[in-house]
């Protein structure tokens, strides 16, 4: 168990509940997931108690955090798309805690599971749909037809754009869940590596250092990961809810 | 500290004023701050994807292709197993997810444009 990079990402019922054959156990995902919307809100409302005018250091780093999906969501879908900032920024919050969780050691990451990904991309792309079809009707579908093309091959093109467009969950959900569980596994490996070598004696000691330094930038590298993925998440969806806002092609 | 409270009379001129200085000051700012909302609503550039270093490009084209691929393999395999029309769903519908992933790839690579510059000003 101890050097199986998987073992980390089982799920493991906590409190067994189960309703009418339903299982509704509390597991180690549910607890995380409860401990990131717990750190996220401490970290909002913590840091922005003290309203000072000149913010501290808390409060700047808050701000700044309003300030940068502001002015992504704002740069990719226009003024318009401000509505979308609560959703926007809760989707950013969620995944950059639940990412940051995750780096800490035994700590379980939620968003290594593909279900909690596309949990969220689904309800990205039901926004987007819902939203474009109650503001544009019919007119929404004008997003899959784009102008300039020949009449004769305008239904293939039609299939496509509509098939592009569905798998965008698919693409979102991919590339967060993926990143998160490569990492991680990466992340393992190496420091297994390590403890196998220096359990050979000397020369695997000397041999184990090499991993460890790469254990070591893997692990600045995840931080990264963890924040470059819920940003990327972050500017997707305003790209798609661009979409719903402005369908034309 | 006590000479500045000694003289009120000067000083509340010069409060009144800084204050009409002040608002003057603040439309001015409002003007401005208007004229970039203007500017940055016409231009809501459309994919506005930053370029970010080769893993995460790789990473990020190859989810957008793979979701095409596997999308459109589901949907051909699904409408097969309801119309029982196995295999020629799956092949139409496998290739048309192939398209449609190279689509996505292209288009979150910003190698395409949305659309030939034509009459843009629909509402919406």
């Amino acid at each position: 168990m101890a050097y199986d990079p998987i073992h980390q990402f089982q799920i493991q019922k906590l409190i067994p509940i189960e309703v009418g054959g339903v299982d509704f156990s509390f597991t180690n995902a549910s607890l995380f997931m409860v401990l990131t919307v717990a750190g996220a809100s401490a970290f909002l409302i913590l840091s922005t108690r003290g309203r000072g005018l000149v913010p501290s250091r808390w409060q700047s780093a808050a701000e700044l955090t309003y300030e940068f999906i502001a002015q992504t969501l704002r740069e990719s879908t226009g003024s318009d798309g401000m509505r979308f900032f609560p959703f926007v920024f809760s989707l950013f919050m969620f995944i950059l805690v639940a990412n940051l969780w995750g780096m800490f050691p035994y700590f379980f990451t939620v968003t290594s599971h593909i279900v909690i990904t596309g949990a969220m991309a689904v309800m990205v792309i039901l926004m987007v749909v819902g939203f474009g079809l109650w503001r544009h009707k019919f007119g929404f579908f004008q997003l899959f037809v784009p102008r300039g093309v020949p009449v004769v091959i305008l239904p293939f093109i039609v299939v496509i754009e509509i098939l592009s467009f569905l798998s965008r969950p698919l693409s979102l959900s991919i590339r967060l869940f993926a990143n998160m569980l490569a990492g991680h596994i990466t992340l393992k490996v190496f420091a297994g590596f390590v403890t196998a070598l220096a359990s050979l004696g000397a020369i695997g000691v000397l041999g184990a250092i090499l991993p460890l330094f790469a254990t070591v930038a893997l692990t600045a590298l995840e931080f990264l990961v963890a924040a470059l993925q819920a940003y990327v998440f972050a500017i997707l969806t305003s790209l798609y809810l661009n979409d719903a806002l402005h369908p034309s092609h | 500290m006590d000479d500045r409270n000694a003289k009120p009379g000067p000083s509340v001129d010069r409060d009144d004023r800084d204050d009409r200085e002040l608002a003057e000051r603040l439309h001015a700012l409002e003007r401005e701050l208007d004229k970039g909302r203007a500017a940055r609503d016409t231009e809501a550039s459309r994919d506005a994807a930053p370029a970010r270093p080769g893993m995460a490009l790789g990473l990020r084209l190859a989810a957008d292709f793979v979701a095409g691929v596997v999308l459109g393999a589901a949907l051909g395999w699904g409408l097969d197993r309801l119309l029982g029309t196995s295999p020629w769903g799956l092949v139409v519908f496998l290739l048309l997810g192939f398209a449609a992933g190279i689509l996505n790839a292209m288009r979150s690579a910003g190698l395409l444009k949305p659309g030939p510059p034509g009459p843009d000003d629909r509402p919406g």
